[in-house]
């Protein structure tokens, strides 16, 4: 009896199921279209709860999964792809409700999980393609005392659609920055998208600006915030999901923006964003995933050594610039020196090639303030914010664990459910027995509603997971390319002037007698 | 190599050099070869081995000769100082575990050029020394000069024992006690007092750009180890990437690393070196200032010791004849202290001529090396 009335009939719940599935692998794609609000994550599991009661499954764990997989294998064959190391091995689409789909996912039959395709379909549902400029500029002190802040102007050309006009501008403050991050971070992160993250706070620096110190350590500060970002606004716009989201885009156009409180480092939030971090980095430490996937192991550890060289890259150019400001002031003192020795000269010649020595090396530690600032600008900070970056990706494949980590749980527990369920079976009160019988049932329902949840969003994180870092690398080998060109070329020039320099000398040395 | 001096070692009757020189441990032996054609010497050709203690010895019996009292007596060479590239090296040896084998190999390349640096420099400022004496009419013929050169045998027996060292620690302080004599004695010769003024002057001056110019070679001598660093990672960087972008990188800012150690050292050896060894020649026309003006002081107290005598009618013939004495010596210091001076200046404009016109060329070449490096590199990413 029991045995039966868990057979499913398979035409009937398969479309039921099916109706869901469509929309399950729909709303991915219609929310690439059309952007705001709705997220994938939320809206699969608000559809797939609903009919799922109606289905019983075998208690048999690895029918269950090859229904499981079934199922999702009806609403997209591409699947497979996904799949094939995954627990079922035997997958048979059912070839009507897979008509149905096709149209819509399957613009890129064959090969949609491959990044290139995602920018097809992103492309001809976007309409446009990139182009969009923001700066960051214009800071300015407002307020006094410790309560100022700085306000900086942030300007957005672009001839995208999506904007109502091609060029606007807003007044935003660095805790505006904040909130418009740990906003999307809330949003994105847990899902496998690779948020940029934020410029780094500075108790220091700001407490310097608020108090008014108008000295070149402070002026530097401003700058170096300004440039990041400048930075950081650039590369959340360039992330094609991200660019749609409805805070970036209030945050690019509305001219007031709710006051982002919860970013202040001593608020409670602050502290619960701690607490959260360090269990965050317990549970890592427990969670032991048997991964199947051999690519994820790959990128892992191909990102893990990214991150050590990049450390230590940025170690020695913050080095090489500290250096170079100290060969500036060196130079500068030099200079000075040389001057006075030229002036107790009593040999007229000589005296005059000293003096121009002296202006020489003076022009010369000009040059190298200038490419220390190159140094630090162009190649530093690039490393300081792929050092974070990569601590995104990171933490981007935990939330794969954890998510990996949900769907195990939720299948443990069912699996304890189902035992239960059969120990029933050999209970002697069967008047309680119906009862109990109908109470687990709904529980086993639920549970398999949420393994299948669970599945559903680990394959779909990794999914995004392929696509996320297919795209992190391909902006990351532009940006150092560009910048190492940009960095070369400053070194032409400084090597160019200085040649300049002594050229103009040699003459002078020339004419001592 | 001989930058700092010129228009030495031409003299064919006496051609002095250094070929080489052996470093153990902290002690360097140089091969003091010489040419002569003088008959003053055994044998016309032959080489001894010395010690740096040896050079020191010879500076100080010099400077101890009555005679020599008028003359600028070239500086002491200073001690071989392989302090700072050990220590270095010292470092290196530590921090071996956190760096790749690449990186640790071209760290221990440049210390060892260093070294070798150290070493070129220590061997010029020793032959300068020897040449200086050579090429000086006076100073080419003193005895121990000759058995510095010439005696086969260890010299140790003739250096300064102990006692000697004290003295001559006491003679410098001593020495710089006068420094306030020489300002404060009234000059009567306007040639000396020219010379006075701007040697006290100078000095301080040429101290202060030597000091200066040292922390600037430093600086870069710390940017090309930056950029050992800087280009090992990316070599690591570029075994894990799979895009070759960052040889190319690699190969510049490896170019540019060399380049700018090449431009620290030679910037070190014209500049630096120069100020450093004229630094010290002047210190030496100072002493010559400082024992004439001892001189002077002498004479007008031997005036004063005549008057004396003169009133006390006593002893008169003897006090005549030390004042005569002491003008004699005075006359005779400051006839040659002025020809001393005079040559020393025309010395000096020539060394800083062709320094200067030395450094200026040098640094137009690493430039333009520099510059002709780059854009070659900028050309492969581009198109790559």
């Amino acid at each position: 009896m029991a045995d039966t009335a868990r057979d499913p009939p398979p035409a009937h719940t398969d479309f039921q199921e099916l109706e869901d599935g469509e929309d399950l692998f729909l709303e991915p794609a219609v929310i690439q279209e059309s952007g705001p609000a709705s997220l994938p994550a939320e809206d699969i599991s608000a559809n797939s709860n609903g009919p799922k009661q109606d289905s019983l499954f075998d208690d048999d764990p690895e029918d269950l999964f090859a229904e499981a997989t079934e199922e999702v294998s009806l609403d997209s064959p591409e699947r497979e792809v996904l799949l094939s190391d995954g627990p079922s091995p035997a997958i048979t689409p059912i070839t009507p409700p897979t008509s149905v789909i096709t149209p819509r996912i399957g613009l890129a039959h064959d090969d949609m999980f491959t990044h290139s395709s995602f920018d097809e379909i992103e492309e001809e549902e976007g309409g446009d393609s990139f182009d969009m400029h923001i700066s960051v500029s214009d800071p300015e002190k407002v307020g006094d005392g410790m309560n100022a802040y700085m306000a900086y102007k942030v300007t957005t050309k672009t001839s995208m659609s999506l904007f109502k006009t091609d060029e606007f501008s807003v007044k935003r403050r660095f805790s505006d920055f904040l909130g418009l991050h740990s906003k999307l971070a809330s949003k994105y992160l847990h899902i496998g998208y690779i948020v940029p993250p934020a410029p780094e706070k500075s108790i220091v620096g700001m407490t310097k600006v608020k108090v008014g110190k108008e000295d070149q350590s402070s002026n530097e500060f401003v700058e170096k915030r300004r440039s990041a970002l400048e930075r950081y606004l650039m590369r959340t716009v360039k992330h094609p999901i991200l660019l749609k989201d409805p805070d970036v885009l209030q945050f690019l156009e509305s001219s007031e923006l709710p006051r982002a409180v919860s970013t202040q480092a001593l608020s409670s939030a602050g502290l619960l964003r701690m607490v959260n971090k360090a269990a965050d980095a317990v549970n890592k430490m427990t969670i032991k995933m048997n991964e199947s996937d051999a690519w994820f192991e790959e990128k892992q550890q191909h990102f893990e050594n990214l991150d050590v060289q990049l450390r230590k890259l940025h170690a020695s150019v913050e080095s090489l610039v500290c250096h170079r400001k100290e060969l500036s002031v060196n130079t500068a003192q030099f200079a000075k020196s040389a001057a006075m020795l030229g002036n107790s000269e009593d040999h007229t010649a000589l005296s005059r090639a000293l003096s121009q020595l002296a202006e020489v090396e003076e022009k010369i530690d000009q040059l190298h303030q200038d490419q220390a600032n190159a140094d630090f600008y162009l190649f530093s900070e690039l490393l300081g914010d792929y050092v974070r970056l990569i601590t995104a990706v990171k933490g981007v494949f935990d939330h794969r664990m954890k998510t990996w980590q949900k769907w195990q749980d939720s299948q443990l527990l069912l699996q304890k459910k189902r035992e239960a369920e059969a120990k029933l079976q050999f209970t002697n009160k069967p008047d309680k027995l119906q009862q109990a019988k109908d109470e687990i049932k709904e529980e086993i329902e639920e549970l398999e509603g949420k393994v299948q949840q669970g599945e559903r969003d680990f394959e779909q994180i990794s999914k995004t997971i392929r696509k996320e870092v297919s795209r992190f690398e391909k902006e990351r080998v532009k940006d150092f390319k560009m910048i190492i060109i940009k960095y070369l070329e400053s070194l032409v020039q400084t090597q160019q002037q200085l040649i300049k320099y002594w050229d103009a000398f040699l003459p002078e040395a020339k004419a001592i007698s | 190599m001989r930058s700092v001096s010129v228009d030495l070692n031409h003299d064919a009757s006496l051609l002095i050099d250094i070929p080489d020189a052996l470093c153990e441990r902290d002690k360097v032996k140089f091969t003091v070869h010489t040419k002569t054609t003088l008959s003053s010497f055994q044998k016309p050709e032959f080489s001894v081995p010395r010690q740096h203690e040896d050079f020191i010895w010879l500076h100080d019996t010099l400077v101890e000769t009555e005679d020599y009292a008028g003359l600028i007596i070239p500086p002491a060479p200073p001690k071989p100082d392989f302090e700072s590239p050990r220590e270095k090296m010292h470092k290196l040896g530590e921090g071996e575990a956190t760096m790749t084998k690449d990186e640790y190999t071209k760290m221990k390349q440049e210390l060892e050029a260093e070294y070798l640096a150290v070493f070129k420099k220590t061997v010029q400022v020793h032959e300068v020394f020897l040449q200086r004496l050579s090429s000086h009419p006076t100073l080419s013929k003193d005895r121990n000069f000759q058995i510095f050169l010439e005696y086969d045998q260890d010299l140790s027996v003739r250096r300064k024992n102990a006692k000697e060292m004290f003295g001559g620690f006491f003679k410098n302080m001593v020495k710089s006690a006068d420094e306030v004599l020489i300002s404060g004695i009234k000059e009567v010769d306007d040639f000396f007092e020219q010379e006075k003024t701007f040697l006290l002057d100078y000095y301080s001056k040429i101290k202060d750009s030597t000091a200066k110019a040292e922390k600037m070679t430093r600086a870069h001598k710390n940017i090309a180890d930056d950029y050992i660093h800087v280009s090992a990672t990316l070599n690591s960087l570029s075994a894990d990437d799979s895009t070759a972008n960052k040889n190319r990188y690699l190969s510049s800012s490896v170019s540019l690393q060399k380049v700018e150690g090449r431009v620290a050292s030679d910037q070190e050896l014209k500049l630096t070196e120069l100020l450093r060894y004229y630094m010290r020649d002047i210190q030496a026309a100072k002493d010559l200032l400082y024992r004439r003006a001892r001189a002077l002081a002498d004479y007008e107290n031997s005036n004063k010791a005549l008057d004396k005598a003169r009133l006390k009618s006593k002893d008169i013939p003897q006090a005549e004849e030390h004042q005569q004495h002491c003008l004699q010596k005075f006359d005779k210091l400051s006839e040659s202290g002025k020809k001393e001076l005079t040559s020393f200046k025309g010395r000096r404009v020539v060394a800083f001529r062709k320094n200067l016109i030395e450094m200026a060329e040098l640094e137009i070449k690493h430039a333009k090396v520099s510059s002709t490096l780059q854009p070659t590199c900028v050309r492969l990413f581009v198109y790559s």
